[in-house]
């Protein structure tokens, strides 16, 4: 009975829930435990200093090389900002789908006298956070690197804010936009098809990408003409039309001292009209389509899942064989879930191809320094596929069971045979890819079969060690309120997850690889390998830690689950 | 059948069930009453095991069930307040689940899961996903849940919450059958006919400990109430309304 036009709820107003949840859920972390405080703070440091590393050095080298070194460090900030915009795009629409229609405070909002333009600067504020807070981590130690090394000043930070905050916004109003769209045809809980076109596009999206900016030809550039081939693909612009080409541009002549003002108007300018766009999109498209998000998904279920996998888990107790079905069944018919093996095979295409563009066997003579580097680089980045991979599906695996834990919890089944279904539900799969990636890429570089033999040996110790790493990141960081299982892997836990999971494959890499490279060129040149020693230590001691990073995780996760107390879909441990 | 012994549970500071002891035959009904908050939930789930509580015991069928929960939670069937289910399953293949998971498989659990569906009139629903079912199907199946696997003990918050009048109907007189036959039920709810008409007896749990328990004379001994009835005795003990409080909603 409030009087009619009453002032509306500003922004920040409509925000209270999620900053408030925000900030309450921080006060949890931090109430925590300091052992877990002081490992995320170990995982986080490491992880950043590395990336850090690595691009400081990177940047160091080429800095110094003469005439060109410039213009490789701004391509590099672009192709690296292209990247981030790729999965920005896939992740803003993702996240577009659960901030704007499946979310639980959505019918609150829309049933109050609340404008569309402040829901859709709300919902929009959410969308961004959620998709991007990952890649502005990532970003921060690589934008320090170029501050420092280009000696930006203490005006820097400012500067590159100022770039990446339109370049955060514009892909999340555009990714706002197509889920409008797309919701419009297909109803958000019918999203199998949605979610299969997005998997789509994205494979389309990034292979074209991938053959218009080539970026192997970069690093050969004995592949050009000549020297002024090799300026001009430098010069040109790898996507004039995109805002990673204007963000750096505005961060490179800041560091360069160039005074252009073009690149900041096209960012700002552009993210303005995109909100405009969007507003005006949203104000049209946005009830129809959370009607239809409404709307009652499949009815029937086309497939029941008892046929031979059924007859396989046959030997299984009842309670482990119908634990593994249900959880077949609930993954092959959600539909955020199955299309995530869409990305996979996307994130595979990726990898596979770009070993075979390597041009190790074309001809050119290669050291056989550089051949042993790239097949531990190839371990590097089969383990990397590995762990996220392990991160999509089983970090998840907790999680998923969210408010019906009261069910397993009331019942009879033991919490340690729950985790090892879980766990081997996600190992099995992933141990075939391990063993498929590691053996089809390591033919493809023709590597000795010693070579082969570590490889094999170390990702299929390291698989078994991820699995149970993503496993019990998942039980100790779950996301049982989740809207969208695509999103759990982005969530905190899933992150330090990844952290901790490279870390660890940074560790078993850097134990292998003088001993066995030492192997490895004596054999090369024929002479009798010494420091046999060495090498079985070494080896020894990457198998002994992977053990333990596997069998611990999994122990700690079994006692965490019997201690976990689940009050409607809230977790709280003792 | 029920034991608790000194049942506490703290969050933090703040204790939300305080040295509840209760005990609870075989072959009785049992109703926990309170109002909003008093800590019924919070008991009812740390008797089906999905609290830990701080302190004291919980027995079932003189099994403790912090020792050995496995053996404990094999005698109960338990009805949450909000009826959870997997989306992506029917409700055959949820029936089926929850019968696994009590080690139960085969003719006989599909013929059982075919008579529960039936009783409950959910027949047609039986191979539609989850997703599909109202608030009120879904509490029915979650009964169908607890009661597939033929617990000796039900543990049930809030039974009526959701359901029409004819399942509630239905509901009563299939608690009343099974505790007939020598089930146990240990109900919580805040609606008082449902546990006057019901209950065998009754405990009134008010800020975490049981305020008065036994049957409706007793509860009348016990408060000094005379004739009145529950709802008279339940907010004397857990306090009404005052007037000046419902004043205050209205005026400007």
């Amino acid at each position: 009975m409030g009087p009619t036009g009453a002032t509306q709820p500003g922004l920040w107003t409509l925000l209270i829930p999620k900053r408030r949840g925000g900030l309450a859920r921080l006060r949890q972390q931090r109430s925590g435990s300091w052992p877990k405080v002081l490992l995320l703070g170990l995982v986080g440091g490491a992880f950043w200093t590395g990336i850090f590393g690595i691009a400081y050095r990177v940047l160091s080298y080429i800095e110094k090389v003469a005439d060109i070194g410039d213009l490789l460090a701004a391509k590099m900030l672009d192709v690296i900002l292209l990247a981030f915009l790729t999965i920005l795009l896939l992740s803003n629409i993702i996240t577009a789908l659960s901030t704007f229609f499946l979310a639980k405070d959505l019918d609150l909002l829309v049933a109050a006298p609340v404008g569309g333009v402040r829901i859709y600067l709300a919902k929009l504020s959410e969308t961004v956070v959620h998709s991007s807070w990952m890649v502005a981590l990532l970003a921060l130690p690589i934008l320090s690197a170029y501050g420092i090394v280009y000696d930006g000043g203490p005006l820097f930070p400012l500067v590159a804010a100022g770039a990446f905050l339109p370049f955060l916004v514009l892909p999340a109003v555009i990714g706002v936009i197509i889920t409008m769209l797309l919701v419009n045809v297909f109803p958000a809980r019918r999203t199998r098809e949605l979610l299969g076109l997005i998997g789509l596009g994205g494979l389309g999206v990034v292979l074209i990408l991938l053959r218009v900016i080539q970026p192997e030809r970069l690093a050969r550039p004995e592949g050009f003409q000549n020297f002024l081939d090799y300026l001009v693909v430098l010069r040109t612009p790898t996507s004039p039309l995109l805002p990673n080409e204007w963000a750096t541009s505005m961060i490179m002549n800041w560091l360069l001292r160039v005074a252009d003002p073009r690149p900041i108007l096209a960012l700002w300018g552009s993210a303005a009209v995109a909100l405009g766009v969007g507003a005006v999109v949203h104000g049209s498209l946005f009830l129809s389509g959370y009607s239809k998000a409404q709307e009652g998904g499949e009815r029937k279920v086309r497939r029941p899942l008892r046929g031979p996998l059924a007859m396989a888990l046959q030997r299984l107790p009842p309670a482990e064989r119908e634990f593994m079905l249900k959880d077949l069944r609930l993954f092959f018919r959600d539909n955020t879930q199955w299309s995530q093996l869409i990305l996979l095979g996307v994130l595979l295409l990726i990898y596979i191809f770009n070993i075979k563009s390597l041009p190790i066997h074309s001809g050119e003579r290669i050291p056989f320094t550089l051949v042993t580097m790239i097949s531990f680089l190839n371990l590097g980045l089969s383990g990397f596929v590995l762990a996220a991979v392990a991160a999509r599906f089983v970090f998840p695996g907790l999680s998923l069971e969210g408010r019906q834990m009261w069910l397993l919890r009331s019942s009879p089944l033991d919490a340690r045979a729950m985790l090892w279904s879980k766990y081997w539900m996600g190992t099995a799969p992933l141990l075939v890819l391990a063993l498929a990636i590691t053996i089809l890429t390591n033919g493809l570089l023709r590597v000795t079969p010693f070579m082969m033999a570590v490889s094999i040996g170390t990702i299929t110790l390291y698989t078994l060690a991820v699995c149970a790493l993503a496993l019990a990141f998942g039980v100790y960081f779950p996301q049982f309120g989740t809207e969208n299982a695509a999103q759990i892997p982005t969530s905190f836990g899933g992150v330090i997850y990844m952290m901790a999971s490279l870390s660890l494959l940074a560790v078993v890499i850097m134990i292998e690889a003088i001993p066995v490279s030492a192997h490895l060129r004596a054999a090369h040149r024929g002479i009798p390998p010494g420091g046999a020693g060495q090498l079985t230590l070494a080896l020894g001691g990457v198998a002994l830690l992977l053990l333990v990073a596997t069998l611990l995780p999994l122990r700690m996760s079994a006692t965490r689950v019997e201690r976990m107390d689940i009050s409607s879909g809230r977790v709280e441990t003792e | 059948m029920i034991r608790l012994a000194d049942l506490t549970k703290r969050y933090g500071k703040f204790t939300a069930v305080d040295a509840i002891t209760l005990h609870v035959p075989r072959g009785e009904l049992f109703g926990l009453l309170g109002p909003n908050g008093a800590g019924k939930t919070t008991t009812m789930r740390m008797i089906a095991g999905i609290l830990r509580p701080t302190s004291g015991s919980i027995t079932v069928a003189g099994i403790d069930l912090l020792a050995r929960p496995l053996a404990a939670k094999a005698k109960l069937g338990f009805i949450p307040d909000r009826p959870f289910v997997y989306d992506k399953l029917t409700g055959g293949e949820f029936l089926r689940f929850a019968a696994a998971l009590y080690g139960q498989q085969g003719t006989a659990v599909e013929r059982r899961i075919d008579e529960l569906l039936e009783l409950f009139e959910l027949t047609p629903w039986k191979s539609e996903l989850t997703e599909n079912y109202s608030h009120g199907m879904r509490q029915k199946l979650i009964i169908c849940g607890a009661f597939v696997h033929r617990p000796e003990l039900i543990v049930v918050d809030e039974p009526m919450v959701g359901l029409d009048p004819k399942s509630a109907r239905l509901l009563k007189d299939l608690f009343r059958q099974f505790v007939d036959r020598g089930g146990t039920v240990l109900m919580s709810t805040h609606t008082l006919e449902v546990a006057e008409v019901m209950c065998d007896r009754i405990a009134i749990v008010y800020r975490g400990k049981v305020a008065a328990q036994g049957t409706l004379a007793e509860l009348r001994e016990q408060t000094a109430s005379g004739s009145s009835s529950l709802e008279d005795m339940f907010l004397k003990l857990t306090g009404g309304l005052r007037e000046h409080q419902l004043d205050s909603v209205f005026e400007g």
